[in-house]
């Protein structure tokens, strides 16, 4: 008789991006986000609280990293650091 | 890929410092250690909330009343914390409680010692969580992810317990004989069990070489005893107490603290459950668990009931069977 | 304790949320889940918090009026005996099961809740403030402990037996809550739009329409109110309670911790 898994996120202050904390373990979704208040913001760390149950989380296979990942490798020319400017252009 | 190329590529991000993640693969020997460690960890965490919650309701002022509350709430959260980080390895939290309920899973000795006084707060604080912040900092390092994070949590947060204890030794020692006294007696019980804490010597403790080799223990136990041993040295001389062992003395070759003998014989009698408290220890976990059944099974009942959308008049409670 | 007019108010609330929060930290180490082993643990921080504050501006008036310093909140709290305390009997009875101590903390959060709701706006600025922090905690409890007392009445059918005797055991202490007493009707007569009587009224409705929800019997309106608490006059538990609470401070008197 367990209740279900949640993962916890939580937005440390505003203008930031919710950022996976930690689980626990409730009943309803009312539980799990007033649980991760008492779990995880006792010290003043969040102003907002996403759950969700981790059962319906999916996520990218690790085996297959090198496939899924590994080909953004060789695409340096999406990064501006692949360009030279000459010096007269000072900011681009 | 075929389990040598995995075995070959775990063991390239050990030598290389790289996370382990819960979906990635790892020797079934891996699993099971981090699960026996990190779980042994987090029943200590909840068994350890006990002889401290023990004078909740006896702390002798309201602001010592709310800092040993929100002390033994963080050993919850803590508790939490590694119970969740042990499940991302597939084991389930109420498998895990069934275990240390029936006494397949150890937690720390220290913990079937009894509080006696005031002082013991004090004590334990001081040199109960020095010893577990000792053990614990290089665990924020350890190979595996969900454990190293949990750490680096349990470790911020922990850093005002210590503190506070020896602040409660502190008012002792600064306060009348008698409560002097209380704070000498409360060293001299706490500090023997406190340095077995960190375990059996290094030649006796059968896990450590393969933990240290997977980086899921970063120092061997009595390394980490040594430390300990120096850390208190030095401050138990701000108390104007005394550390119950005569052999205890600095030794400018070594640069570190000789200490006596550890009493081994007590160490593996309280492992194997003859320690003072042992029983009552795992008695209220029980009666926690077994008195909470019929919440947890109201509360997904109550869950169930409001996702299948009965509207609540006719949700005829007398049909909802346990 | 008597000479300010304020002083048998302010240890009302203090008394009242002290023996609260004492109580429910009883439950710390013992919860049903480790989740809510904590979420009750930071309620039982927060009425005992809501207490210093109280006891430290009672304590405050008291030495203004002396001038002298010997009264703190650990004088109020650890040196009075059980006649002296003011808070209501609902607080001090024993936790019982989870579901009778949710139930506890729902009847008396919700009076909080009202009364704090009042005096944000008293004329005594101290007061006021106090209630303005303490507001915002007891908003919540109030929240999350009626979230309990509806998955616990309209749970299971043991659930549902457990709260409606909570509920028989613990409603002859809530009528107490609105029997004004002279330090009361002192500090309530000082602000025009507060009435006890209204807020009975507010915290009945509220009650009532939590306890449908939660499928529970709605308790009679003619049912016998226990009552003394206010007074100084209370049920055996108190002295157990302090007892317990004030073991250190009598044994080992006029010592610092």
């Amino acid at each position: 008789m367990e209740q279900p898994l949640w993962e916890v996120f939580i937005r440390s202050r505003q203008g930031l991006d919710h950022k996976h904390v930690g689980s626990l373990h409730a009943a309803d979704a009312k539980m799990a986000i007033e649980s991760a208040r008492d779990v995880y913001t006792r010290r003043m760390e969040g102003v907002s609280i996403w759950v969700v149950e981790s059962k319906h989380i999916h996520a990218s296979n690790p085996e297959e990293a090198g496939s899924f990942f590994d080909p953004a490798e060789d695409k340096i020319y999406r990064h501006p650091t692949f360009y030279k400017l000459p010096d007269e252009v000072e900011y681009m | 890929m075929d389990t040598e190329a995995l075995q070959q590529s775990f063991d390239e991000k050990i030598d290389k410092d790289i996370r382990i993640e819960p979906k990635d693969w790892m020797p079934a020997d891996y699993r099971k250690t981090l699960i026996r460690q990190i779980s042994q960890h987090a029943h200590s965490e909840i068994v350890g909330m006990l002889p401290e919650a023990n004078w909740i309701t006896r702390a002798p002022t309201l602001r010592r009343k709310c800092i040993l509350i929100a002390k033994v709430q963080d050993e919850a959260g803590h508790g939490l914390y590694l119970y969740c980080a042990a499940e991302t390895l597939n084991i389930t939290r109420e498998e895990m409680t069934e275990q240390l309920l029936t006494g397949k899973a150890k937690y720390s000795s220290i913990f079937n010692y009894p509080t006696l006084s005031w002082a013991d707060m004090g004590a334990i604080g001081w040199l109960v969580d020095g010893a577990a912040i000792i053990n614990q900092i290089p665990l924020c390092r350890t190979s595996y992810g969900p454990y190293a994070r949990g750490m680096v949590r349990i470790c911020k947060e922990e850093s005002f317990h210590q503190r506070q204890g020896f602040d409660i030794l502190l008012s002792l020692c600064r306060g009348s004989e008698a409560q002097k006294a209380m704070a000498q007696d409360a060293l001299n019980r706490w500090w023997w069990p406190s340095l077995m804490m960190f375990g059996p010597r290094d030649a006796d403790s059968p896990h450590t070489i393969q933990s240290m080799k997977w980086k899921i223990k970063r120092f061997t136990n009595d390394e980490l005893r040594q430390k300990f041993v120096d850390m208190c040295a030095q401050q138990v001389e701000v108390l104007g107490l005394q550390i119950p062992d005569p052999e205890l003395k600095w030794n400018e070759a070594r640069g570190h603290y000789d200490f006596g003998e550890i009493h081994w014989d007590e160490f593996w009698n309280v492992v194997k459950g003859n320690g003072p408290c042992n029983k009552e220890r795992i008695a209220a976990r029980t009666k926690a668990h077994e008195d909470g059944e019929w919440v947890r099974r109201a509360a997904l009942a109550y869950a169930q009931k409001q996702k299948s959308g009965i509207p609540e008049s006719q949700s005829a409670k007398a049909t909802i069977k346990d | 304790m008597h000479g300010d007019n304020t002083t048998d108010y302010l240890l009302f609330l203090a008394d009242s949320s002290l023996i609260m929060g004492q109580r429910l930290s009883e439950w710390t180490g013992h919860g049903p889940m480790l989740e809510q082993d904590i979420a009750i643990t930071n309620i039982s921080l927060d009425t005992i918090g809501q207490a210093r504050y109280f006891y430290q501006l009672a304590a405050k008036r008291q030495n203004e009026k002396t001038g002298k310093t010997e009264i703190t909140e650990d004088s109020l709290a650890y040196l009075r005996d059980a006649h002296q305390y003011r808070n209501l009997l609902l607080t001090e009875l024993p936790n019982g099961d989870w579901g009778q101590t949710i139930l506890k903390i729902y009847l008396y959060a919700n009076w909080q809740k009202l009364i704090y709701g009042k005096l944000i706006y008293a004329s005594d600025k101290d007061i006021a403030a106090i209630a303005d922090k303490a507001l915002k905690e007891v908003q919540y409890h109030t929240s999350w402990s009626s979230d309990w007392v509806r998955r616990l009445g309209d749970g299971t059918s043991e659930s549902h037996e457990r709260m409606e005797k909570a509920l028989e055991y613990l409603w002859p202490y809530t009528g107490e809550m609105f029997m004004e007493t002279d330090y009361e009707r002192r500090q309530y007569e000082r602000d025009k739009d507060f009435s006890l009587d209204t807020i009975r009224k507010e915290w009945t409705e509220e009650v009532y329409h939590i306890l449908q929800e939660a499928t529970l019997t709605l308790p009679q309106a003619d049912t016998f109110m226990h009552k003394g608490g206010k007074k100084g006059v209370h049920t055996e538990y108190l002295g157990y309670i302090l007892a317990e609470m004030q073991f250190l401070q009598r044994a080992y008197p006029g010592c610092e911790w």
